[in-house]
């Protein structure tokens, strides 16, 4: 590339355009102001949206980059901007996302003087990216910004910080850019080891009871058909973990439920009856293992992920492969014999027939008037056809939503997993818009969860973006609400919601809204809201004291998964 | 079951590294016993060196979030006797007290030397484990140490395989 004499500050937008950046999600403020008046001539090329919080900036960002195959940017200003962030890229890091955080800052000279809105951003990010840095230099920009995107979106992704001191956006410098391909200290991709992977093939081949379970990890690595391909010839059951919704296509005969706590009891409880259990692209949370002392005991484990630090961390792993998803499931295809593990199958579904039964006996006994998340999510699961983009907030409409909506497409299921961050709904379904433009996008929100970030239908408004809300009004912290109920005989301690008027709220920013309270038209007035052109808001008042189950208790094994 | 483990990671010589680094053991509550960093054979690649007493599975899995680190090239993990290992200490008393035979004793029989003498104050030094800084400390102790100080520990490690031939495989 030929070098020019160009500014930090427009060295950054270059270095974004040499990365096909089309999208930024940002809030201006001094620190950063010469890259948003280099910004100011890009308008045309580049979609900035502006926020009503940098909170909202980086899950929108989160969203963004969970529904496309592409990087999040967010800028933000020095002080309360970049510790505004601090939140989504803990949840960012947590849920592998990536994402390139750039950050104003005071010019070098004031550094460690508690100048006007300096923070130490890089010190407080340390642990919650995957890589931050400090620029001080105009000239050291692009290859800050080259290493960043490269570390992002490499290996297991991640989110990374670049903090540019003012100074070094205001300096002259040639600009040059090329893209980072490599870094010595650093193994984006594992060398497989194909004696491991044969390992694998050979427990799954001699396995009487296989059962693989999918995170994320298959999505990140683009492994979806090769996952296919696994599956449909070696004939494992499979289910996911709730980052993993959507991997599989959960129309599939193959596929047996979602993994966990609020997950679904078949597959809950064959974990402790199956003799292969194969993870491949997932990282045995807590949320998934219950007690890890009696998780699995009975199993061989086949363990395949591209982070080596996940192997052998929760639960021991007889062949631990560390590999790229898509490359360990092609090579693993042609090894598997083809199979079929009918009367294995037919367990799980014996098992989900009780779970069914069971919970509409529950459902009976709760006051019939009222109504039911699950009902929600059952309808419009099906009249999206499981092709929607679903984003969840957290508590238990998210649970709900995780287990009925049934996700047959990849990518579509946007939520804070390992975080479980209140507030990620509304903004992470913005970004998810503006990363599957051509998809229907609905965010379901508890709401408590709303109320946490609905600064954003000011976003909405001015970027016109065409979201669905669903907000699940319980007129509770419902999630907590349950534990309280469960565990704390009751006492429901600051768990109530008074709430605003939701639908005023939303006409106040001229977004179309409704509320329901009556059961008879609920799946027309679904389908309304999705037909509807623009953003619509439908707050729907459901059961106030409905719990989620199937549950497994804290510090319960995945076999003692309650029902009731 | 508990151990003193040698922790030596190789890194990249960049700003807040050390920083990244405690930050680690920190998070999973790990006291670190001591650390010290100092350029490896090999320029510009860090060498750090942390002991502390956890068990093996604790610090394996601290090794594998070391080598998490972007600018860490690898990370190891030694037990005491895959190492050869040292620590140097000072320690600083009143000249005076060497007009007292027993103190030249003292140091003679601790293979201690002599760094430097002032009319009013001599520094001793002393290289060897922690136990053999220790006992020297304790023995010079009735005559009045007026300053000890005792550096991390530095390693070398038994098996021949050499940094870089790791680095060939990176
Ligand atoms: C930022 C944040 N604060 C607190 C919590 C703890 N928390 C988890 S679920 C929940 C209740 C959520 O209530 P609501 O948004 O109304 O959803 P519901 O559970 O009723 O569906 C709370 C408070 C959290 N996850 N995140």
């Amino acid at each position: 590339m030929n070098s020019i004499k160009t500014t930090g500050a427009q060295a950054v937008m270059k270095s974004l355009v040499a990365e096909q950046v089309d999208t930024i999600f940002g809030y201006p403020g001094g620190a950063i102001m010469p890259i948003y008046d280099a910004l100011y001539d890009y308008v045309s090329t580049i979609n900035h949206v502006l926020v009503r919080h940098e909170q909202g900036a980086i899950h929108a960002a989160q969203g963004y980059a969970r529904t496309s195959k592409k990087t999040g940017v967010v800028f933000a200003t020095s002080g309360p901007g970049a510790t505004n962030l601090i939140t989504g890229l803990a949840d960012a890091l947590i849920d592998s996302t990536p994402l390139v955080c750039i950050t104003g800052q005071v010019a070098s000279h004031l550094l460690g003087s508690d100048a006007f809105q300096e923070t130490d951003v890089v010190g407080i990010s340390m642990p919650i990216t995957k890589w931050n840095c400090q620029v001080t230099k105009a000239e050291e920009i692009p290859a800050a910004i080259a290493k960043a995107f490269y570390i992002a979106r490499s290996g297991r992704p991640g989110p990374v910080l670049v903090d540019i001191t003012k100074d070094a956006q205001f300096g002259v410098m040639e600009f040059q850019y090329e893209k980072r391909t490599r870094i010595r200290s650093y193994r984006a991709k594992p060398k497989i080891s194909k004696t491991n992977v044969e390992a694998a093939a050979l427990l799954i081949n001699n396995a009487q009871k296989p059962f693989l379970l999918i995170g994320q990890g298959i999505m990140l690595s683009n492994a979806e058909k090769d996952l296919l391909r696994f599956v449909e010839k070696s004939g494992v059951p499979v289910a996911s973990t709730l980052l993993g919704l959507g991997a599989f296509p959960n129309n599939h005969p193959q596929y047996v439920g979602f993994l966990g706590m609020h997950g679904d009891y078949a597959p809950n409880i064959k974990t402790n009856e199956c003799d292969v259990l194969i993870a491949i692209g997932m990282r045995f949370d807590d949320r998934v293992t219950g007690d890890v002392s009696r998780y699995a005991k009975q199993a061989k484990v086949v363990h395949i992920d591209i982070d080596a630090s996940e192997l052998n961390k929760i639960i021991h792993a007889d062949v631990a492969v560390h590999a790229d998803a898509k490359e360990a499931l092609s090579i693993l295809s042609e090894l598997v014999q083809e199979k079929q593990h009918t009367a294995w199958l037919q367990e799980f579904k014996d098992a989900k027939k009780v779970e069914v039964e069971t919970l509409q006996v529950s459902a009976k006994e709760l006051h019939s008037e009222e109504i039911k998340m699950d009902e929600v999510i059952k309808i419009l699961s099906d009249i999206t056809n499981g092709e929607a983009v679903v984003v969840t907030d957290v508590g238990q409409h998210q649970m709900m939503t995780a287990r009925y909506y049934q996700y047959n497409k990849t990518k579509s299921n946007v939520t804070s997993g390992g975080l479980g961050t209140m507030g990620f709904a509304l903004p992470a379904a913005i970004g998810a818009k503006f990363g599957a433009p051509e998809k229907p996008v609905v965010a379901i929100i508890g709401d408590g969860g709303f109320q946490m970030t609905l600064q954003e239908l000011g976003t909405i408004l001015q970027s016109k973006v065409d979201v669905k809300i669903i907000i699940l009004n319980n007129r509770f912290l419902g999630m907590v609400r349950q534990w309280q109920q469960m565990f704390f005989e009751k006492r429901y301690s600051f768990t109530e919601m008074i709430s605003p008027d939701f639908v005023a709220l939303a006409k106040a920013y001229s977004i179309e809204a409704s509320k329901f309270e009556a059961r008879t038209d609920l799946k027309e007035t679904l389908v309304k809201m999705l037909n509807h052109k623009g953003s619509y808001l439908l707050e729907i008042m459901v059961a106030k004291e409905e719990n989620v189950f199937p549950m497994i208790p804290t510090g319960a094994s995945v076999s003692e998964v309650r029902l009731n | 079951m508990e151990k003193t483990y040698t922790v030596s990671v190789f890194t990249e010589n960049s700003i807040g590294m050390m920083n990244r680094i405690t930050i680690i053991f920190t998070r999973r509550h790990l006291n670190i016993d001591s650390i010290t960093a100092s350029e490896s054979e090999i320029k510009g690649v860090f060498r750090y060196t942390i002991v502390l007493r956890t068990s093996r599975e604790q610090v394996d899995k601290v090794v594998g979030q070391l080598e998490k680190l972007i600018d860490v090239f690898k990370a190891f993990v030694h037990e005491d006797s895959e190492i050869v290992h040292q620590e140097i200490a000072l320690y600083k008393i009143r000249t005076e007290t060497l007009t007292n035979g027993d103190v030249e004793k003292v140091i003679r029989e601790h293979h201690a030397r002599i760094l430097t003498v002032d009319p009013k104050f001599m520094v001793i030094e002393k290289t060897g484990h922690v136990e053999e800084t220790q006992l020297l400390f304790e023995n010079l102790q009735p005559y009045g140490v007026l300053e000890f100080v005792r550096s991390g520990r530095v390693a070398v490690t038994k098996p021949m395989k050499e940094l870089s031939a790791y680095l060939e495989e990176l």
